[in-house]
């Protein structure tokens, strides 16, 4: 069945930049402002799963060929090594540290561990979606 | 961090790198890169072993959750120098006999070598570590890495039968274990054996001393095959011989003895101690040795050859926790001897079984079979194997010159004094113990001239063999020549091993004795009693060897039914029927019923909890006026809510829920809680989305046609949900007990995490352990569902199987 849905597409095709754009604000905002990993990553993956929806599956693994799963461990891995790094200082398990830097072009900015432990929940949530919609939305 | 725990670190690290290692340089066997490992942690203990023999122990802590008193506590002294010796030393001729053994062109020998190191690494994280929670854990990676080991060749039905089954024994040890570790930690407030030592009279003194005793010790005769939980090591054998060397008769089967012999000092001197100890020890020797003799399989009588040593050393443990008895009078130090005795038969059994399982593996690997009944007259092809088969079963049989006779008369001289107590009900029993020793040892020697003169002498039989026999290569008799050598040189110089190795040892078992208690062997005591025993043994011995063909028909007597095989394999029968139809009768397939189930459990625990407590009393204090914008919210989600259940169609009934769904997002937006908003609003989303994909495989909902009297008990459980949770939150509101934490972070998030956004802060850093936690459920929910979908059986629905409900 051939859908008519020119506005759609054409619409999505911009929508999701703004989307994505907008989850990695999320996701880098989160510290300071309402946002972070969970919030940025489920942004992210309706993002995808609108792309998904609009067009079909196919074209989204095409247009964006990542193994969800692979992005699972990624995640978890990196949070969990942002937790055992502590330990190269002698701190227990996920102790996060936190400083201010002078940047260039962005000026003084608060660079935390969190964020990178943030990160792993960012691309946890990111793969656990995915793959949760790709694999019921593939099976026929 | 120290490097002792680099030492028992150092395994699991370097097996990471194996897969690597074989990937890299596949021309070269991958055992030659593991093998300087052990070697070298070999070397680096042996350059402590003057400090051990002076007397000295190294501890060295490092903390791993204070919080919870847990440390990563290494402890050095003679028994864990003496255990993580052989587990190197052992472990180095393994993996160098290993790289002769299995192929690297056929065999996945990357998984052997990490399964390996992880034992390795596990078996000396439990003998160096003090804390006992902490070697728990270790006690059941070493559990877990045998049964690995056991399944290498997996594709073989027997292989994943015997592996399943030492699981489930060792396993079910070691969670008793547990138990008794909690249980000493209730009456010590510790969990370190050596604070243990230093309050025995506050645990013998307790109500839960006898409980915590037999809990510690059903994990250790679990572990060690001792009676009646022997029955998984037979099956072990299924395991490539090198693992059966190391793993099944060198050292993690000792694990037990070592618990037994690290606990001595703390329950040592109590009469159930002595008894369970030295009494099922004797009982295991007896029963293995009777065994061992109508096997047909090489490694068959190996392993309960090894069953029956290990209740041997069992039992030694038990008669020399004597020493530390209070009525044990004016020379307890006469009972040590059989402490004594126990460790120098621990290390000479290491020596002796080690080279024989080597020359059962080398006989396998040349003939192609390993059944005595094809075998016979290899002596003349395989002069070199004969030799080691000789040296080590005459040692196991308890002959002269070698190290197993010297073991076996302080073995006698053991159950001798034993015999002459007169406490612990010795009197009426004590000749028993002598007599038994004396039986189980005939029946040894039978085994062990049947595994030389079956395999070695009489006449060759070409025609039942697959391959044509001849010597091994160089590479697989090194190893066995190293142990036999060993066998030899500690059987002419015993007092070598007695300074070094013993004598260390010893007084981290029977602490109490002192420095000036010496072990002094020799082989000649004159005309004493242990010596005509042996002499007995001998003679008998050969006699009933002569006779083998007249009374094995005996074995053949005992019902089948009474085996613990039977037992064990009826038992696990009864138990998957049992579970299955227990299981089945609730789990009907419906999502209807799930939900039921779920819900009345819900009411009925927190209804109670409400009443039990009285939490009316919070409801209504507190509350915030309602304005108008909530009133309208909640209309709008009342009227969504009590529409969902009349609605026929999925598509309405998807956006009827997202409405509530929404709607719980504008009240997040009214209570100022944007990240809320934010997630709520974008889970709804998702899960509309996913609904649509699932859509396809959905069927026509339909009215469920139930009686009225069901429809009436769901309206029943919906309202009661409803309402339990309505009051459950006006009375949270309501009754504040204590201040709430939430003010602890809006002052800390900034000071000292450095977020502004409460929210995000406490979700990575203050709770960031639960995160962490959170989102590998998810991975592993999402893996499951992945798993379940892509991997799905083609095969019919079975009863119930009814996914399309609901």
């Amino acid at each position: 069945m051939k859908a008519n849905d020119v506005i759609l597409r054409t619409a999505v095709k911009v929508i999701v930049f703004i989307v994505l754009l907008f989850s990695v604000y999320l996701f880098l905002a989160g510290h300071n402002a309402p946002g972070g990993g969970f919030i940025g990553g489920l942004m992210t993956s309706s993002a995808l799963v609108l792309l998904a929806l609009t067009f079909d599956l196919k074209t989204l693994l095409k247009a964006v060929p990542f193994n969800y799963r692979w992005i699972i461990g990624a995640g978890l891995l990196i949070a969990v090594l942002t937790g055992a790094g502590s330990f190269l200082f002698g701190a227990p398990f996920l102790s996060h540290a936190f400083g201010h830097f002078e940047l260039p072009i962005l000026g003084d900015a608060e660079l935390a561990t969190a964020t990178l432990f943030d990160l792993g929940v960012y691309l946890a949530v990111v793969g656990v979606t995915m793959t949760i919609i790709l694999t019921i939305g593939e099976d026929q | 961090m120290t490097l002792l725990h680099a030492a028992i670190l150092a395994p699991f690290g370097y097996a990471v790198l194996v897969p690597f290692l074989y990937k890299w340089f596949r021309k070269i066997h991958t055992g030659w890169f593991v093998l300087p490992l052990p070697m070298l942690l070999f070397t680096f203990l042996i350059t402590h072993l003057y400090r051990v023999i002076s007397g000295e122990t190294m501890v060295e802590s490092v903390p791993w959750v204070p919080s919870l008193d847990l440390h990563f506590t290494v402890y050095l002294d003679g028994l864990s120098m003496l255990f993580s010796l052989l587990i190197t030393g052992i472990g180095s001729l393994v993996v160098l006999y290993s790289i002769f053994y299995l192929s690297k062109d056929k065999e996945s020998i990357h998984h052997f070598y990490v399964y390996l190191l992880m034992f390795m690494g596990a078996m000396l994280g439990v003998v160096l570590s003090d804390h006992l929670i902490v070697l728990y854990g270790f006690w059941e990676l070493t559990s877990i890495s045998s049964f690995l080991l056991i399944a290498f060749w997996h594709r073989r039905g027997k292989s994943r039968y015997g592996a399943q089954k030492s699981m489930l024994i060792t396993v079910f040890g070691g969670f008793s274990m547990l138990a008794g570790i909690v249980l000493l930690y209730l009456m010590t407030g510790s969990f370190s054996v050596r604070e243990f030592i230093g309050s025995t009279d506050l645990i013998h003194g307790h109500d839960l001393f006898v409980p915590a005793l037999v809990l510690v010790l059903l994990g250790a005769f679990t572990k060690s095959a001792q009676f009646p939980f022997y029955i998984w090591l037979p099956d072990a054998m299924e395991a490539p011989t090198p693992v059966s060397a190391y793993l099944h008769s060198a050292t993690m089967v000792k694990a037990g003895i070592y618990l037994v012999a690290r606990l001595t000092p703390v329950f040592g001197g109590a009469a159930e101690w002595f008894w369970l100890v030295s009494g099922i020890g004797l009982l295991t020797l007896f029963w293995g040795s009777l065994n061992a003799v109508k096997q047909t399989d090489l490694k068959a009588i190996l392993a309960f050859s090894t069953v029956s040593q290990l209740g041997l050393i069992m039992s030694l443990f038990g008669l020399g926790s004597a020493a530390l008895a209070p009525d044990a009078g004016i020379s307890p130090n006469v009972y040590a001897v059989a402490a004594a005795a126990g460790i120098f038969h621990l290390i000479n059994h290491a020596t002796f079984k080690g080279a024989l399982f080597m020359v059962a593996g080398i006989v396998d690997h040349e003939t192609g079979t390993r059944d005595i009944r094809k075998l016979g007259g290899l002596a003349a092809l395989m002069p070199i194997s004969f030799t080691f088969a000789v040296i080590g079963a005459f040692s196991m049989a308890g002959l002269p010159p070698f190290n197993g006779f010297l073991s076996k008369e302080m073995f006698f001289t053991g159950v001798l004094r034993a015999s002459g107590m007169d406490f612990f009900r010795m009197e009426t029993w004590g000749a028993l113990f002598p007599a038994i020793a004396w039986v189980a040892s005939v029946f040894t020697f039978i085994y062990s001239m049947l595994f030389v003169f079956r395999t070695f002498g009489g006449k060759l039989q070409p025609e039942k063999l697959d391959k044509r026999p001849h010597e091994a290569p160089l590479g697989m008799l090194i190893p066995p020549a190293v142990l036999a050598a060993l066998v030899i040189v500690i059987g002419l110089f015993p007092n070598v091993a007695s300074y070094a190795l013993i004598e260390p040892a010893l007084a981290a078992v029977l602490p109490s004795l002192g420095d000036h208690y010496h072990v002094h062997i020799s082989f000649w005591h004159g005309w004493s009693t242990e010596l005509f025993m042996t002499i007995g043994v001998v003679v008998m011995g050969a006699l009933m060897y002569w006779l083998l063909r007249h009374w094995k028909g005996l074995y053949g007597r005992w019902p089948k039914r009474l085996a613990l095989n039977a037992v064990y394999d009826s038992g696990l029968r009864f138990l998957d029927r049992f579970s299955a139809r227990l299981t089945n009768r609730y789990m009907t397939g419906s999502l209807r019923h799930y939900l039921i189930y779920i819900f009345v459990f819900f009411i009925g625990v927190t209804g109670y909890t409400f009443v039990r407590f009285g939490a009316w009393e919070g409801i209504g204090n507190g509350n915030a006026p309602i304005t108008a914008y909530e009133a309208v919210l909640m209309a709008a989600m009342l009227i969504a809510s009590l529409v969902t259940p009349f609605v026929r169609d999925r598509i309405t009934l998807i956006i009827v829920v997202g409405a509530v769904g929404y709607m719980v997002v504008l009240f997040f937006v009214l209570f100022r809680a944007p990240d809320l908003a934010l997630t709520q609003m974008i889970v709804e989303t998702v899960s509309v989305a996913l609904f649509l994909l699932c859509y396809y495989h959905l069927p026509k909902l339909k009215k469920e046609e139930g009686k009225i009297r069901h429809r009436f008990t769901n309206v029943l459980i919906s309202a009661g949900v409803g309402a339990v949770v309505t009051m459950v939150a006006l009375s949270a509101n309501g009754s504040r007990w204590f201040p709430s934490i939430s003010d602890y972070y809006v002052e800390e998030s900034y000071v000292s995490a450095g977020g502004k956004n409460i929210v995000n802060v406490i979700l990575v850093d203050f709770r960031g352990f639960d995160t962490m936690l959170e989102i590998t459920v998810l991975g592993i929910a999402a893996l499951g569902i992945y798993g379940m979908i892509k991997l799905r059986l083609n095969q019919p629905k079975q009863n119930g199987g009814d996914r399309h409900e609901g």
